[in-house]
């Protein structure tokens, strides 16, 4: 029972950082029709970023972190505009073959530069645990936690209170249409893809904090982030967010009842099932395009 | 004169072993062969019917994996306490079955998942081969997981009344993955031609118009599935039985992306793309690693899809022909149509 | 000339209370129609009538939500298009209807599909039968090109054909899968007269194969020229049917485009 209690704390700060990044990834996908390979090498972008500033430059941790999302939402703006915008009228293979190819270079830049052996970051936060009845938890995955559903909530009021995200709504819908009642969708496109990035950069700098970084972290981080878009439907903010617990659950189970080795094995177990089963997604009611 | 080019092509590659004596050029020459193999069985699927299957690699590994484990047997416990074991089988047969088993996983991944498309379709495939690599890494009973499955005998020929032969040099092994190639080649090259290569193309093209003229959507994927899964095998275990040792990162994304790469830059839909783009991939480590880390090789690869992407978006293969002014479909229209060339030849 | 449905009152094609519905919208209401073997029909309507949808229930693209449609007797509700094209009933499309980027030639090679006899084992192997199966679709392709009128262009990219000749295709590809009963979707909007003069020749022949023709279509003068009978839609129900004589006289037929007509204006 403390066993299965603890997969569930453990759960519940996984789920959170994985919901950042299926949010990510869901508004890049849904809104701007590109399967986003590089998602992961932000989040891994995310993670460097952190160790540079707080570790080799010595900035304090906390405006460390708020650093390395300002410097994925540059990075998503800077791919937009030099490998998105001019591919715009390409087709969806051709874009995601393009995106692969960022991902390689990313991922081998962080390589040569960093190194195969991986880094680790200091926090302010205590060592000791903090002991809840008979659970143990550090006051830092405490913290990742609670960093991660402020910048949960923040990103659906931004989609949902803001005129920048009214238009981003508005192009998801219908992207001729908003473009005709006056949405620059070009802008849009760029703000998305910059959002998401430096969602998934901040999912990379939280996460990067208790795990350890290393050039290879972003390429399971993708695909994951697809199993959480594919199981929470396209474009929404609440599924992925759920879609991201729930794979972080059965992560905990899988790796905790199965099998440790199978853990990573969950996620493609889930868009498997999923697509063949409900391809909708679990929580999306609209039906799918194209 | 058009016809003549893929023997004279066929020449020359048949001659290098007799002039290359350097072991490590032969090497670069053999696995670039396999992979393509392994690429032209990946053109099949996106070139022709159009399907991104970026979990190619799981029918390379899973071939690999069957052939080498059929020769060199096994002994394992599955569920309930039921035992299997099998003895180690003549080679050739393990190369037959590993095609055959990565076949049957073509036809089964083919049936469930071309129920989704596009962008689905490529995420299903990419699970299905993560999936596969998992538990190649985790089943170690069978696969010895990350400590790799070694000793793999090379492949064995024994035909009655000439001997017996095997495949131990890299002599030998050059010959049996150009044979190997070639047939690929035949297979791929006659069936694009026929019905039923035309019926792939129709699906690529407009899926609803093909199905309204009367073909059969579920059958001509899963068809292509079958032989590209089957083709990418026979190519995995080549490179099984020519290595002779295997381990789980046979199975790495990056081998599916290597394999994209080669055919996006060679010219998907095209039968001498994968081959085109096949030798410049497998000749950029060759140069490029006497001058730059592996790392910095994957930047360049990275950087040139990208390029070519942006500037051959239809691959070296098209655009040579366009330079040219030949393509090769126009040439086997006129040759459909006698009657036309007149016309043809005013215009 | 008179109405060929007297001279076959055999009904081939059958829809019996058919209705589509996609969410809450009601696509079409309770649709009742039969078009008998060698008839040319037309169905016609104001856009959204549910002319397109009609089309797509009977070819296989869309389940009727309820009611059935029969094909010589075979139940079509869950077939598949390519089973219903199996059956001799072929359709064409209202925009794209050829494969772009194949040339006029294959383009009617692949129309071509089911009259292939070879099999997987004939292609790999080379086999005889292959190569006579393909000299029998090529005879056949070059033969359906004539009928058509564009055996000129066989050797050009289908999507470099001028918009005219690109409909002509799309008929010939329809042709080549060997309809006994043809649905033609707005096939001459967008043409030139010249080009629906063309059209209309080429129908002609095309019913004197002994082809059943189902129409939908704006253009009224070819309507009115090529029917035996016209069926008009109007938000999803039938309002009128008959000979062109009695259509085009019919208050309520004149009421729906009419209304239709001022909708539009207001809308600009």
């Amino acid at each position: 029972m403390v066993e299965f209690g603890q997969h569930i704390i453990n759960m519940l700060i996984l789920g959170s950082t994985y919901a950042l990044l299926g949010i990510g990834l869901t508004l890049i996908f849904g809104i701007m029709r590109i399967v986003n390979f590089a998602h992961g090498e932000l989040y891994a972008f995310g993670a460097y970023f952190v160790y540079l500033a707080a570790m080799m430059l010595g900035i304090n941790f906390f405006i460390a972190l708020l650093l390395a999302i300002v410097a994925g939402c540059l990075m998503g703006a800077l791919i937009e505009v030099t490998l998105l915008r001019p591919m715009r009228n390409a087709d969806i293979d051709t874009t995601m073959l393009v995106m692969i190819g960022a991902m390689i270079i990313m991922q081998n830049t962080e390589q040569f530069i960093w190194g195969g052996v991986g880094k680790s970051v200091n926090t302010p936060f205590p060592q000791a645990p903090l002991q809840v009845g008979p659970f143990f938890l550090s006051w830092l995955s405490l913290f990742v936690f609670f960093a991660a559903l402020g910048l949960i909530g923040a990103t659906y009021l931004l989609i949902n209170r803001t005129k920048l995200g009214k238009a981003m709504r508005a192009t998801f819908q219908d992207r001729d249409t908003a473009s005709l009642m006056g949405v620059n969708v070009q802008a849009i496109y760029m703000a998305t893809f910059a959002i998401g990035s430096a969602l998934a950069a901040a999912a990379g700098a939280l996460l990067g904090a208790v795990y350890v970084i290393t050039p290879q972290m972003g390429n399971l981080a993708a695909l994951k982030s697809f199993a959480i878009v594919i199981l929470g439907g396209l474009g929404s903010i609440g599924g992925a967010t759920i879609g991201g617990f729930i794979l972080a659950l059965a992560e905990e189970m899988g790796a905790g009842y199965v099998s440790s080795g199978y853990r990573d094995a969950m996620g493609f177990l889930i868009i498997i099932a999923v697509l063949l089963f409900r391809p909708t997604g679990l929580f999306a009611r609209k039906e799918r395009i194209g | 004169m058009k016809r003549l080019f893929p023997w004279a092509v066929l020449l020359v590659f048949a001659s290098v072993p007799l002039w290359l004596n350097d072991p490590y050029l032969l090497n670069a020459f053999i696995t670039t062969g396999v992979f393509i193999v392994a690429a032209m069985s990946l053109n099949l699927l996106l070139g022709y019917t159009g399907q991104l299957s970026l979990g190619h690699v799981a029918f390379f590994g899973i071939g690999a994996y069957t052939s080498a484990l059929v020769s060199l047997g096994f002994d394992v416990e599955l569920l309930f306490g039921i035992r299997v074991v099998h003895e180690p089988w003549p080679v050739w047969s393990g190369f037959i079955i590993g095609t055959l088993v990565a076949g049957l996983f073509g036809y089964l991944v083919g049936k469930l998942s071309f129920r989704v498309r596009d962008a689905y379709f490529v995420i299903v495939s990419i699970s299905f081969a993560e999936v596969t690599r998992l538990v190649a890494l985790n089943w170690v009973e069978l696969t010895q997981g990350p400590l790799a499955l070694t000793s793999i005998p090379p492949l064995t020929l024994g035909l009655p009344g000439i001997g017996y032969f095997d495949f131990y040099s890299k002599q030998s092994n050059y010959y049996l993955v150009l044979g190997v190639l070639v047939i690929s080649y035949v297979i791929i090259s006659r069936l694009v031609k026929s019905r039923i290569g035309r019926a792939m193309v129709a699906l690529k093209e407009n899926e609803s118009l093909a199905v309204s003229v009367g073909i059969d959507v579920t059958r001509y994927l899963v068809l292509a599935a079958v032989i590209s899964a089957g083709m990418a095998g026979a190519a995995g275990s080549l490179y099984a039985h020519y290595l002779k040792i295997i381990d789980p990162d046979v199975f790495l994304f990056l081998y599916t992306i290597t394999m994209v790469i080669m055919v996006v830059t060679g010219g998907k839909g095209t039968l001498a793309g994968p081959i085109v783009g096949g030798l410049i991939f497998g000749f950029i480590p060759v140069i490029a690693r006497s001058f730059a880390a592996p790392e910095v090789q994957w930047i360049l690869y990275g950087a040139f899809m990208i390029l070519i992407l942006f500037v051959l978006p239809q691959g070296i293969v098209p655009a040579i022909e366009k330079w040219f002014g030949v393509s090769n479909e126009a040439d086997e229209a006129r040759q459909n149509t006698p009657s036309s060339a007149k016309t043809q030849d005013a215009s | 000339m008179t109405s060929s449905s007297q001279t076959s009152t055999q009904p081939v094609l059958t829809l019996e209370h058919i209705a589509v519905h996609f969410g809450g919208l009601v696509a079409i209401s309770d649709l009742n129609f039969v078009v008998h073997e060698g008839e040319v029909v037309s169905l016609i309507g104001p856009n959204g009538a549910g002319k397109t949808t009609a089309f797509n229930v009977v070819t296989g693209f869309m389940r009727p939500t309820k009611g059935e449609v029969r094909y010589k007797g075979t139940l079509l509700n869950n077939l598949k298009p390519h089973q219903v094209a199996e059956l001799g009933l072929v359709r064409t499309f209202q925009r794209t209807s050829v494969f772009q980027n194949v040339s006029v030639f294959d383009n009617v090679m692949i129309g071509l599909h089911r009259r292939g006899r070879s099999h997987l084992w004939d292609t790999l192997l080379a086999l005889p039968r292959e190569r006579q199966s393909e000299r029998e679709l090529r005879d056949k392709a070059r033969e359906i090109l004539g009928t058509v009128g564009i055996e000129r262009r066989a050797n050009e990219l289908a999507g470099a054909l001028p918009y005219g000749d690109q409909r002509l295709l799309g008929v010939a590809m329809a042709l080549a899968a060997e309809p006994s009963m043809l649905l033609l979707d707005e096939p001459v909007s967008g043409m030139n007269p010249t080009e629906t003069m063309r059209f209309m020749e080429l129908l002609t022949r095309v019913r004197s194969l002994g082809v059943t023709i189902l129409l939908v279509e704006h253009d009224m003068p070819m309507v009115m020229g090529v029917s035996d009978r016209i069926v008009v839609l109007n938000y999803g129900r039938i309002i009128a049917e008959g000979p062109p004589a009695a259509i085009q006289g019919n208050p309520e037929v004149i009421k729906a485009y009419l209304g239709q007509g001022a909708k539009r204006r207001a809308g600009h």
